[in-house]
């Protein structure tokens, strides 16, 4: 009698259901997460404008503020709304050198987001290969390689950054590693920590009883599955790379005036603040803020919408 | 059996407002239970049976909320009680079993700190008078030792002891109900088998009356006065153990008693029910079990009503079983 | 039973050691004693599975049934002792002799959802172990998944899905066909249903006994549900600590549990054909395997216990033909 009714064949499928599916990937769930949340859309539209902004800066800027034969002295420290002589308007002012301070931030956003973004991703490959190695080494190496993040967690990054340039001296190279060295044990710690917890899912067990190797197992296996926190510590970690970038800039150790980022132009404008001239330091001010306010802002969404112990 | 029942709950509706849209959890559940008895409450996982039990001590949080019926304990109503009145009644009155106990533990507490607390968090007792009480419940639950082990921390004791001590807990202010929440799921049989003894004999000797959630329907037969069914949110078979055991009237309880393995049908194919429980979020119109039912026809997509049958039992389907067919298909071979 | 094993364990131990961390080591330095803990979670255990046959495995929570679930599935390596597959010793195969002889023997695991990496679509994780390995080409990919999710009993159309999108049961499946995939012939099953709800938990055990008819299957079935190991097995296998203390034919031990521990378990295991039983449980905990009972580990909680439990260990013997336990009470 049982073994006839209709329900108890082996193939119960639900045939229905699979063509009805909708495609729920994890980049829509994703996308329809992080819209939850208007502000963090706002933040998102405004750094991807700034991100635009610092790409087409030399197309989009109204004066290559670099360019000797464009820039005219006798337009020195004319405040936001002035003209120039030959009628072009200064939006926000200009400089001590009479360059337009619009277009100087906007080529000091290129700079700025440039060497933040590549001293970010060095980081990444750095701490991310040092992390995954210490967590699937275990033992001695793991142990080895964890004091060493830990003793450079201790020290602020500033003061190591310092005095790496202070031995290294300026330039673009110097303040990237500056900055790599400075910020690779956060993304280390970051994935070991998430490498340890995937490491003891069933899934890695049951992809060594497939007999898939070490590698496939690290690379394919456990290492996209670190991604989420990975990508939420490299965006707030982006965001102090470009931070430190302009503290050690004002500071005037970190790139040289050949190439003025943000923290190069504040740093400038600065001896004018006392005149009144405020425009000068104040505008390359409020665009790092915003930048970095955004970034943020971006990634504080993103490690609650991919933090698992949030996701249903 | 003319006394009045402890608790009465009728028409309990307890929804949660999503994103996604409106999970109508517990949809309509009336029961009631009468003192020193023990009621199994078992469905499939997410068929509100945590959510019908949290709304019984006022514990659902937001985006949930209960939003009618009623719950009468002793006669007095709870629904729309202020969360000041809930926690003088929690405790008290009514109190809750966990399947993990520590969320009724507080991990840094000595035991007898916890518990002296809570007796005093409602009565006015003297500090020895409510040690010697706490050691009492101890002993009750059939804790060796209970003076050495009022002075442990909660992390000195295995799971099961936690577990007991936890039951130790909501025993304290000697409440007329317990709402036990799959506190044996996650402990060993031989230690599952010792808390179920102390449960059984507490029921008998002092009168309290039990709501044991679980999906173990063998713990239910073995433990259980009357067995309510829910599926979807809604209750839908109830009565008492033996008679829903031996001839479920619901095909959904059939279903489930036939997919358990027993004694007497080793090596054979179990009953499957096919497909999965729905979506809360997208129920069909009409019974909830009609997709996976063998008997649903045209008739099942109006909504069943939990309709009273003879000897005290309860159905909400329109085509029920008859109680004299045997549970097991071909089980009494 | 003169052929020979599937699969033979002789005397296979495994420990698991947890060192000392440096705070530790410090305070040993200052006059602490913090010593390594090593715990037996297997203890010098020896059977012989059968081709074609259905070991249960039972016992309570951390008595090394995974461990030695793992063992067998080549996922840890004994600490002593020696596996047989195909009456060879494991430690001794090299290259392909020792990936073939680890693709014949599949887990599947309990937790459905942890089992399946969340970032990989069904296609691939069913299909990338034979893929790998070689046993079919990258053009073949799509069939044979579609084949081997049929055979669990899923729909094709579900190849591009993540496991997320699956239910419970569903998800298991999955995992099944993973296993079925790289052509086993022996499958570990560790609480494989034990995640499920009832009713979805037939239906899976439904699919374990289709597949084992189809395919001559052999299963090494962990639980500690004794109901559905007895509704499966051909032979039960009850552990305590770390030890086999009995090993017996399912009916028979069913009949009638020789070792104490068996009857006590088989006692408490509350059954959907028993009503308003009274509970009569065995007293004490069960004990910390850091620190096993000496003699018989289970003389603390055990009705029978007299002094030779207390210092000599029985042994596992037979008790009658295909019957093993250890109890001194079978020396009478
Ligand atoms: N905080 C919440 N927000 C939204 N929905 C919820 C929430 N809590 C519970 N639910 C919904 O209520 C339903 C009932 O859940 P409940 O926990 O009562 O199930 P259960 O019967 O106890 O299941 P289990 O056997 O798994 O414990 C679930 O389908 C769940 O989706
Ligand atoms: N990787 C490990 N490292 C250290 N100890 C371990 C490890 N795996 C298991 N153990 C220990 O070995 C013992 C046996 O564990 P095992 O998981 O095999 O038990 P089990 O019988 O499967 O229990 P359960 O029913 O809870 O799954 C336990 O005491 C456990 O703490
Ligand atoms: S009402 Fe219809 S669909 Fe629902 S359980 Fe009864 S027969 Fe099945
Ligand atoms: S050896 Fe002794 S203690 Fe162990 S089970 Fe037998 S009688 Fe009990
Ligand atoms: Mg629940
Ligand atoms: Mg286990």
């Amino acid at each position: 009698m049982s073994a006839s009714d209709p329900v108890d064949t082996p193939t119960v499928t639900d045939t229905t259901e699979a063509q009805t599916a909708t495609v729920d990937t994890p980049l829509r769930r994703f996308l329809s997460d992080y819209c939850d949340s208007p502000l963090a859309v706002g933040a998102a539209v405004v750094l991807f404008l700034i991100i635009l902004i610092a790409i087409f800066a030399p197309w989009i800027s109204p004066q290559d503020p670099y360019d000797l034969a464009v820039v005219s002295i006798f337009d020195a420290r004319m405040p936001p709304g002035s003209y120039a002589m030959d009628g072009t308007p200064f939006l926000l002012g200009t400089d001590g050198a009479g360059r337009d301070l619009l277009s100087a931030i906007f080529y000091g956003l290129r700079i700025s987001l440039s060497v933040g973004v590549a001293a970010g991703i060095i980081a990444i490959i750095v701490g991310m290969s040092v992390g995954l190695a210490a967590a699937y080494a275990g033992g001695r190496t793991e142990n080895l390689i964890m004091r060493v993040v830990d003793l450079q967690l201790s020290l602020p990054a500033v003061l190591i950054a310092l005095i790496l340039l202070a031995i290294l001296g300026k330039g673009v190279d110097k303040i990237i590693i500056a900055l790599v060295v400075a910020q690779w044990a956060y993304y280390a710690r970051t994935v070991r920590a998430s490498a340890l917890v995937e490491r003891r899912r069933e899934y890695v067990e049951a992809a060594a009883c497939l007999g898939l190797g070490h590698a496939r197992i690290v690379f394919r296996h456990i290492l996209p599955n670190c991604i989420a926190p990975l990508i939420v510590v490299g965006t707030v970690q982006t965001a102090h790379a470009i931070a430190l970038e302009a503290t050690l800039s004002f500071l005037g150790v970190g790139l040289p005036p050949t190439e003025p980022s943000l923290g190069l132009l504040i740093a400038n404008g600065f001896d004018y603040m006392l005149s009144g001239k405020y425009w000068i330091a104040v505008f390359p001010g409020v665009a790092l803020l915003i930048t970095i306010v955004s970034i943020n802002m971006v990634g504080d969404q993103l490690r609650d919408v991919l933090n698992p112990r949030l996701q249903k | 059996m003319s006394e009045p029942p402890v608790l009465e709950v009728s028409d309990l509706k307890t929804h949660f407002f999503t994103k996604a849209g409106v999970a109508r959890a517990v949809d309509g559940v009336s029961f009631s239970l009468a003192r020193g008895e023990v009621l199994g409450l078992v469905g499939e996982s997410g068929s509100g049976k945590t959510v019908t039990g949290f709304s019984l001590m006022g514990l659902v949080d937001a985006p949930g909320r209960v939003v009618g019926g009623s719950i009468r304990l002793g006669g007095e109503e709870l629904v729309g009680k202020s969360e000041r009145d809930w926690r003088s009644l929690r405790g008290r009155k009514i109190a809750m079993i966990f399947q993990d106990p520590m969320m009724t533990l507080n991990p840094v507490l000595r035991v007898d700190t916890q518990m002296i607390e809570a007796i005093r968090a409602h009565e006015d007792l003297s500090e020895e008078a409510a040690r010697e009480r706490a050691r009492a419940a101890l002993a009750r639950v059939g804790i060796p030792s209970p003076d050495e082990r009022l002075v442990a921390y909660p992390h000195q004791f295995s799971g099961g002891m936690r577990q007991r001590v936890a039951i130790a807990i909501a025993l304290l202010n000697e409440p007329d109900v317990i709402v036990a929440d799959e506190p044996t799921t996650a402990l060993d049989v031989t230690i599952q088998a010792q808390i179920l003894y102390e449960v059984q004999k507490l029921c008998a000797d002092t009168g309290l009356a039990m709501i044991w959630i679980t999906h173990d329907l063998a713990v239910v037969g073995g433990l259980a006065d009357r067995v309510a069914v829910m599926y979807a949110g809604r209750i839908v078979e109830e009565g008492p153990v033996g008679e829903v055991l031996d001839g479920p009237l619901h095909p959904y309880t059939r279903g489930l008693i036939g997919s358990v393995p027993s004694h007497n049908r080793r090596g054979r194919r179990l009953t499957q029910i096919p497909g999965m429980a729905p979506s809360l979020l997208a129920l069909p119109p009409g019974c909830s079990f009609a997709a996976r039912c063998p008997r649903a026809d045209s008739l099942c997509t109006a909504m069943p009503e939990l309709v009273p049958t003879e000897g005290d039992r309860a159905v909400r389907c329109h085509h029920p079983h008859r109680a004299d067919e045997p549970a097991i298909e071909g089980g009494s071979a | 039973m003169s052929k020979q094993p599937l699969m033979r364990l002789d005397g296979v131990s495994k420990r698991f050691a947890k060192r000392l961390d440096t705070a530790e080591k410090i305070v040993n330095f200052f006059g602490g004693d913090r010593r390594e803990e090593v715990v037996h979670a297997v203890d010098r255990v020896s059977m012989d599975i059968a081709d074609g046959e259905v070991v249960g495995l039972v016992g309570e929570s951390g008595c090394g049934k995974s461990t030695l679930g793992r063992v067998v599935a080549g996922v840890h390596a004994a600490s002593d002792g020696k596996v047989f597959w195909r009456g060879k010793d494991v430690s001794t195969l090299s290259g392909a002799e020792r990936r073939d002889a680890l693709l014949k023997i599949q887990m599947i695991f309990q937790d459905p959802m942890s089992s399946l990496n969340p970032r990989m679509r069904v296609r691939d994780i069913v299909g990338e172990a034979p893929r790998v390995h070689g046993l079919i080409s990258a053009g073949e990919v799509d069939d044979y998944v579609d084949k081997m999710l049929l055979r669990v009993g899923l729909d094709p159309g579900f190849r591009m899905r993540y496991p997320h999108q699956f239910s419970g049961g569903q998800r298991q499946r999955v995992g099944i066909a993973r296993a079925l995939a790289v052509e086993p012939d022996f499958l570990v099953c560790d609480e494989s249903i034990a995640a499920l709800d009832v009713s979805i938990q037939a239906q899976v055990l439904n699919l374990f006994m289709d597949l084992r008819e189809e395919l001559g299957l052999t299963y090494l079935f962990i639980s500690h549900d004794l109901g559905v190991v007895e509704h499966l097995s051909d032979r039960v296998v009850i552990m305590y600590l770390g030890r086999v203390v009995e090993s017996a034919p399912t009916e028979e031990l069913f009949a009638g549990p020789n070792h104490p521990y068996a009857q006590a378990l088989l006692d408490e295991v509350p059954r959907i054909d028993t009503r308003k039983r009274v509970f009569q449980p065995i007293k004490g905990e069960i004990p910390s395997p850091i620190n096993p009972p000496k003699g018989c580990h289970f003389h603390p909680r055990c009705p029978h216990a007299f002094a030779r439990c207390r210092e000599e260990t029985p042994a596992l013997r037979e008790i009658a033909p295909g019957r093993l336990s250890a109890c001194h009470l079978n020396d009478g």
